[in-house]
């Protein structure tokens, strides 16, 4: 049984034909479209590795099959950047030194982004902390990753204050 | 995972008729179905993606003062809805206070009522479980058990639900509506999940086929929002699910308590309403004495299934805990860390 969905990938539209139901928006995404940022680290929800946006919410994309996002949109970490210049999350993390290994970076990121948007931290570095436990590292860069979700928040509300000037 | 035919029904109707066929399963978010399927805890031949069915991720306050939440209405959705949040505060906090903010997102409220138990051998497939194979034992019996049930349980199995927003919901008098091969009909909340019994693997009330569409909270159940509290202790701060947990509600008149709505959570294999605990309150001053003793009635039936005799006392506690702090009154803003017993003050953080 072959189903066929649409998806929107990192603003490209692709048309998907899945020949197995199984396969989740993570193997998906690495496997047949050959986009490896998006990390598998559990593969059961445990870990936040593998966080996407969809239809521009954080998800897990281990326990989402693809066969259900027919018509979403998928924004993945390598959607993040405009040609060189990063996301400014993506360079907070740099700047506040918010990784070690690497591993569990796309996902942090990914969340980040999601957090942002969400709104719910204000600039209370209690409340990121919360919002970001769905994604762990083993590297434990949980400070630097705090302060570059703070920084990068600040920087976004500041940008879309000057455009709203 | 094995293999399975997967269908995109349009609408309830068409749900309902292939979901009623033999070894069909709803999928609503996937957070625990799609886990469970990975680890071939669950072998579904139909998978039925209900979470594009129309009008259900609604959430619709009635003329009679009640509210109606559809099935599919994501966790974070019901929790960060302002409306919602002001008139069920605890139920909020408790949403927030399960799974992480990717899963909230992606889960919806009828998944989590329907959440499978977490017990390690249900998950093992090389372990004896009657959940999963009935009538094949119960390795949780005599194996790792502390977070096990205490109220409730049978030797065939000691197994708790595990979900946060089941707790104030079944304290609140929640209804379930549901649809069906056989029609329309509703149950309280209370009367979903089962003990287990010498049926194990009937889990809960729904019939095969039918379908929770949506969950509605009586208009009197507002009555408390001044007054709520949902604590929840983990073996971490975040991310986990609960040891033990508490909801209490208030109402208080002329310094006594009118009502009271107390309902403990991961103590049996449903959400725990503690009913000769809150009726011990009516008319009570609301002090350390009379939390202490509703607390002492909730437990009263409670004995160990294993090495977690210890969850009876901590069980106890959170409820005088949840009933103090649900006295000092539902905080303005939700707590940084939702349900935490170690963020009561504002400013307080857990590291430096
Ligand atoms: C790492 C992790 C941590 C978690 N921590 C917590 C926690 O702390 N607290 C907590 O409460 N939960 C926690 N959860 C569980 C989570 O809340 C549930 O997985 C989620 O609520 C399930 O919702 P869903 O929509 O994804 O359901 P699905 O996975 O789609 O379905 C779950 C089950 O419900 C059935 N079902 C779904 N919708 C309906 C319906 N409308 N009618 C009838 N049957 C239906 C399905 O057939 C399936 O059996 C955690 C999960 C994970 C993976
Ligand atoms: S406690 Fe219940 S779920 Fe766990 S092994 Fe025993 S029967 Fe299975
Ligand atoms: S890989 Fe998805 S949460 Fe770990
Ligand atoms: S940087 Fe290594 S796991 Fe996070």
């Amino acid at each position: 049984m072959t189903l066929s969905i649409s998806l929107t990938v990192n603003g490209q539209p692709r048309a998907i034909a899945l020949d197995d139901p199984r396969v989740t928006l993570l193997d998906l995404l690495r496997e047949r479209l050959h986009l490896s940022g998006t990390k598998k680290g559990c593969d059961r929800g445990q870990c936040g590795a593998c966080t996407v946006l969809v239809d521009g919410r954080r998800i897990n994309a281990c326990l989402s099959l693809a066969a259900t996002l027919d018509g979403a949109s998928v924004t993945t970490i390598e959607g993040l950047a405009e040609g060189e210049a990063l996301h400014p999350v993506q360079a907070a993390f740099i700047a506040c030194d918010g990784f070690q290994c690497g591993y569990c970076t796309p996902g942090q990121i990914m969340s980040a982004v999601g957090l942002i948007s969400e709104g719910h931290a204000g600039d209370d570095a209690e409340r990121v902390r919360e919002l970001m436990s769905g994604n762990l590292c083993r590297c434990g860069a949980y400070k630097g990753i705090t302060e570059a979700v703070l920084q990068a928040q600040r920087e976004m509300t500041a940008e879309t204050g000057r455009d709203a000037a | 995972m094995n293999r399975f035919d997967f269908l995109r029904p349009t609408g309830l109707t068409e749900a309902i008729a292939e979901g009623g066929k033999p070894g069909s399963a709803y999928l609503a978010g996937g957070t625990n179905l799609v886990d469970l399927m990975k680890i071939g805890v669950s072998r579904p031949e139909r998978l039925v993606d209900i979470s594009r069915l129309p009008g259900l991720d609604r959430i619709d306050w009635l003329e009679d003062g009640s509210v109606r939440i559809g099935a599919l209405v994501r966790n974070a959705d019901l929790a960060y809805d302002i409306r919602f949040a002001s008139a069920f505060p605890a139920v909020a906090e408790a949403l927030l206070s399960g799974a992480s903010a990717q899963l909230r997102n992606a889960a919806t409220l009828g998944g989590n009522l329907m959440q499978r138990n977490r017990c390690a051998y249900f998950q093992d497939g090389a372990s004896a479980c009657n959940r999963r194979v009935p009538g094949s034992g119960c390795d949780a019996l005599h194996g790792e058990n502390r977070l096990h049930a205490v109220l409730g349980w049978s030797e065939n199995c000691i197994a708790t639900h595990p979900s946060d927003v089941c707790v104030p919901l079944v304290a609140l008098d929640a209804v379930v509506e549901i649809e069906g091969p056989q029609g329309p009909r509703e149950i309280a909340l209370d009367a979903l999940h089962r003990l287990p019994g010498d049926t194990p693997e009937l889990e809960n009330a729904l019939l095969p086929g039918e379908l929770i569409v949506g969950l509605r909270l009586p208009a009197e159940a507002k009555a408390f929002a001044a007054k709520a509290r949902y604590l929840k202790l983990r073996e971490r701060m975040s991310y986990a699910f609960a040891v033990v947990s508490a909801a209490a509600m208030l109402t208080v008149e002329d310094g006594r308590i009118r009502e009271a709505r107390l309902a403990l959570g991961a103590v049996a294999a449903k959400p725990w309403r503690a009913r000769a605990a809150e009726a011990s309150l009516i008319g009570a001053l609301p002090d350390t004495e009379a939390f202490a003793g509703a607390a002492a009635l909730a437990l009263a039936e409670a004995k160990p299934s294993g090495a977690n005799e210890f969850k009876i006392e901590l069980a106890r506690r959170i409820l005088v805990r949840a009933l103090t702090l649900a006295m000092e009154g539902t905080p303005a803003v939700m707590p940084a860390l939702p349900a935490s017993p170690f963020s009561t003050h504002t400013g307080d953080r857990h590291v430096a």
